[in-house]
C-alpha cells in the first residue's frame, strides 16, 4: 500500500509547479492513511529528484525509456499502471492539469480504479473514502466517494500550499514495457518566462471595456508589476483581441489563483464560473451595477483607463 | 469518415445552482437543459466543418441520458448530425457512461471520436480518456484546432502557458477546447430536417460504477465588497498588502 504521485516535467526538463503541490498533498494524505509517499517521473528531467524529498515523499521511481520521451497519454498510462502495480499503490495522484486531464481517466479505465478529478482538500477517510471537488464550474462542491481497491484523485492547481521541509528521496529506476508513441510532437510553443495562467497566483484580466486590443498596454504593465498572469473575458477572445488561452469562464478556463484583478468586466454568471473560486477578487468597473461587484472583495467605481496607469504606479511604490 | 461525436445534456449556463433530498441530488426544478457549450461549440461544430470539407462523411450523436435528452438530441441533429443514438441509462458516473459510449464505438468503427473538454456541470473532463483506453486508441486532450491530411490529423492541444502541435493516425479520440470551431445557431432548414432525421434508443450494456456521489455542498458566501475610491487607489493596494496579504 502506497500514495503514488505522478509527477509532471515540463518541456524544459523541470518539475512542474502543480506537481509540487500534489507532492505536498500526497505526504499529508499517506501520513492521514500510514502508508508511504511514493514519486513517480516518466519524462527526461534536469532537476535533481532526491531534493524533492524535502516535500514529504519517501521514495522516486524513475523511469528512462526512449518512448516516454515526449507526451503520450496512451503510452504513459501503461507505463504509470505497470509502476502502480509493482509498488502495490493504492492511491494515485495528479495534478488536474493538462496531462493530468489526459492521463487520470485513461489509468482510471484501464485500472477500474475510481478516479476524482478537480479535488480541492484532502479525502475524508476515517469512514470510507470521499473527496470534495469542484463541480458546476466552481458554484459548488460535491464530496465523491470511491469505492474501487485503487483510487484516482486529480488535484486542482493552486487549492493545496506547497509545504517544503529537509527530507531527501531515495531515487530508485524502474523498468517498463511499452510501445512506441503513436502521437507524434511536431513542435512546442511555450513561452518559458510567462506565468502559466492555471499556476498563476496573480492574475490581471481584462473586458469587453477596454474597448480594443490597441489598450491591452496598460494591463500588460499592471500584471508585470504584479507578476502576473494575463486573462480575458469571452467577448475578448471571441473578438480576437486576446487570444483563445486567455479565456476564463466557463467555456474557457477554470482559474484559482490568489488574486484576480478584473478589469472592464461585468461579471456575467458564465464569467463568474471560470472564476469565483479565486482567494481574492478586485473588480474595477465604472458601472457600480455591475454584477461583478457582488462577488468581488474589494472594488473601484471609475474609468478603467484613469485607474489602472494609477494602481501600477502604486503597486510599484509599494514594491519600491 | 465515420465521426462520432459524445453530447453530454447539462442545466443552462445561468441555471440556478441548488440540491435537494438532503443534498444528494442536483434540483432540476425551473432548469433549461442544454447541449453542453463544450460538446456543442467545440466538438460538434468542428465535426460539421470536416463534413462540410468532405461530404461522403457521417456524423453520428451519441448521448448517454433518459428521454428528457431527446430535445438537445434533435437540436444537435439540427445543427448537423446525420443520425444519433441514446443509450437509455441515467445517473451514471464517468466510467459508466464512457463504457456506453466505447461499447457503441467498438460497434461502429469510427474514424474520429470527438466530445468537449469537459462538461459544465461535472467538470470531469474524464469521459474522452476513459473511452479512449477502453478502444486503446490514441487520445488527445484539449485540442484548439484539429486538421486533416488524409488519414493524418495535425492536433494542436494546450499545454502550460502554451500549445503544442502533435500529428497521429487516425483512429483517435479527441477532447475539444475553445479555439476548434465558433458556436452556429441551427437554422430552419436545419430544424426541419432534425425532425426526421433517426434517434435511435438503445438499452445500456452492464458496466461498473467506480464512484458516486455522496453529498453536493455550496460554496460560504462572500463577506461584501470593500470599496475603495478611484482617487484613491494607495487605499487599495494598502488593503491588498495588509489585510488581504496577496501583494
Amino acid at each position: 500500500m502506497s500514495v503514488l504521485i505522478f509527477i509532471d516535467i515540463n518541456e524544459e526538463g523541470a518539475v512542474k509547479k502543480t506537481s509540487l503541490e500534489v507532492l505536498t498533498y500526497g505526504a499529508r494524505l499517506a501520513q492521514q492513511l500510514g502508508v508511504p509517499a511514493e514519486g513517480l517521473v516518466l519524462a527526461p528531467v534536469k532537476e535533481e529528484l532526491a531534493a524533492l524529498g524535502k516535500y514529504g515523499v519517501q521514495t522516486i521511481h524513475q523511469v528512462q525509456n526512449e518512448a516516454l520521451a515526449h507526451f503520450d497519454a496512451q503510452v504513459y498510462t501503461k507505463a504509470i499502471a505497470q509502476v502502480a502495480e509493482k509498488t502495490g499503490a493504492t492511491v494515485i495522484l495528479f495534478s488536474n492539469n493538462t496531462d493530468g486531464k489526459a492521463l487520470a481517466p485513461r489509468l482510471s479505465a484501464r485500472l477500474k480504479a475510481g478516479l476524482v478529478s478537480g479535488a480541492v482538500a484532502l479525502p475524508e477517510t476515517a469512514n470510507g473514502f470521499i473527496v470534495k471537488k469542484s463541480v458546476f464550474s466552481g458554484k459548488a462542491f460535491a464530496d465523491i466517494k470511491i469505492a474501487t481497491p485503487v483510487k484516482i484523485i486529480t488535484l486542482n492547481p493552486n487549492s493545496f500550499t506547497i509545504e517544503a521541509g529537509t527530507g531527501t528521496a531515495t531515487v530508485a529506476p524502474v523498468e517498463v514495457t511499452v510501445d512506441a508513441p503513436k502521437v507524434k510532437t511536431v513542435s512546442v510553443n511555450r513561452q518559458s518566462s510567462e506565468v502559466p495562467l492555471a499556476e498563476a497566483e496573480r492574475v490581471v484580466s481584462g473586458g469587453r471595456g477596454m474597448k480594443g486590443p490597441e489598450n491591452w498596454g496598460i494591463l500588460e504593465d499592471l500584471a508585470k508589476a504584479l507578476n502576473a498572469a494575463l486573462a480575458c473575458s469571452r467577448p475578448v477572445a471571441d473578438a480576437h483581441w486576446r487570444p483563445h488561452n486567455e479565456h476564463v469562464g466557463q467555456t474557457g478556463g477554470a482559474i484559482a489563483p490568489n488574486l484576480y484583478l478584473a478589469v472592464g468586466i461585468s461579471g456575467a454568471i458564465q464569467h463568474l464560473a471560470g472564476v469565483n473560486r479565486s482567494k481574492v477578487i478586485v473588480v474595477i468597473n465604472k458601472d457600480p451595477e455591475a454584477p461583478f461587484f457582488k462577488a468581488a472583495d474589494y472594488g473601484i467605481v471609475g474609468d478603467l483607463f484613469e485607474v489602472v496607469p494609477k494602481l501600477t504606479e502604486a503597486i510599484k511604490q509599494l514594491k519600491g | 469518415m465515420k465521426i462520432l461525436v459524445c453530447i453530454s445534456k447539462t442545466p443552462d449556463t445561468t441555471a440556478k445552482i441548488a440540491f435537494t433530498d438532503n443534498n444528494t441530488k442536483f434540483d432540476a426544478a425551473g432548469v433549461q437543459w442544454i447541449i453542453n457549450p463544450n460538446d456543442e461549440y467545440y466538438a460538434l461544430v468542428r465535426a460539421i466543418e470536416l463534413k462540410e470539407a468532405d461530404p461522403a462523411a457521417v456524423i453520428h450523436l451519441i448521448n448517454v441520458g433518459g428521454a428528457d435528452s431527446d430535445a438537445i438530441i434533435r437540436k444537435a441533429l439540427a445543427l448537423g448530425g446525420d443520425e444519433a443514438i441514446r443509450v437509455n441509462a441515467e445517473n451514471l458516473d464517468s466510467f459508466g457512461i464512457a463504457s456506453q459510449i466505447a461499447q457503441i464505438a467498438k460497434e461502429n468503427n469510427y474514424d474520429l471520436v470527438f466530445l468537449g473538454k469537459e462538461t459544465i456541470d461535472y467538470n470531469g473532463s474524464s469521459v474522452g480518456g476513459m473511452v479512449a483506453e477502453l478502444l486503446d486508441l490514441p487520445y488527445i486532450s484539449l485540442a484548439t484546432k484539429f486538421e486533416l491530411n488524409g488519414t493524418t490529423a495535425t492536433v494542436t492541444r494546450e499545454i502550460e502557458g502554451g500549445e503544442e502541435v502533435c500529428e497521429v493516425a487516425l483512429p483517435v479520440v479527441v477532447s475539444c477546447n475553445k479555439g476548434m470551431a465558433e458556436q452556429r445557431i441551427p437554422n430552419m432548414r436545419g430544424i426541419m430536417a432534425a425532425r426526421t432525421k433517426p434517434l435511435k434508443v438503445v438499452e445500456p450494456a452492464a458496466s461498473d460504477a467506480l464512484t458516486e456521489v455522496a453529498a453536493f455542498s455550496l460554496p460560504p458566501a462572500k463577506a461584501g465588497v470593500k470599496l475603495v475610491d478611484a482617487d484613491n487607489v494607495q487605499e487599495l493596494v494598502r488593503l491588498l498588502h495588509e489585510e488581504a496579504k496577496v501583494v
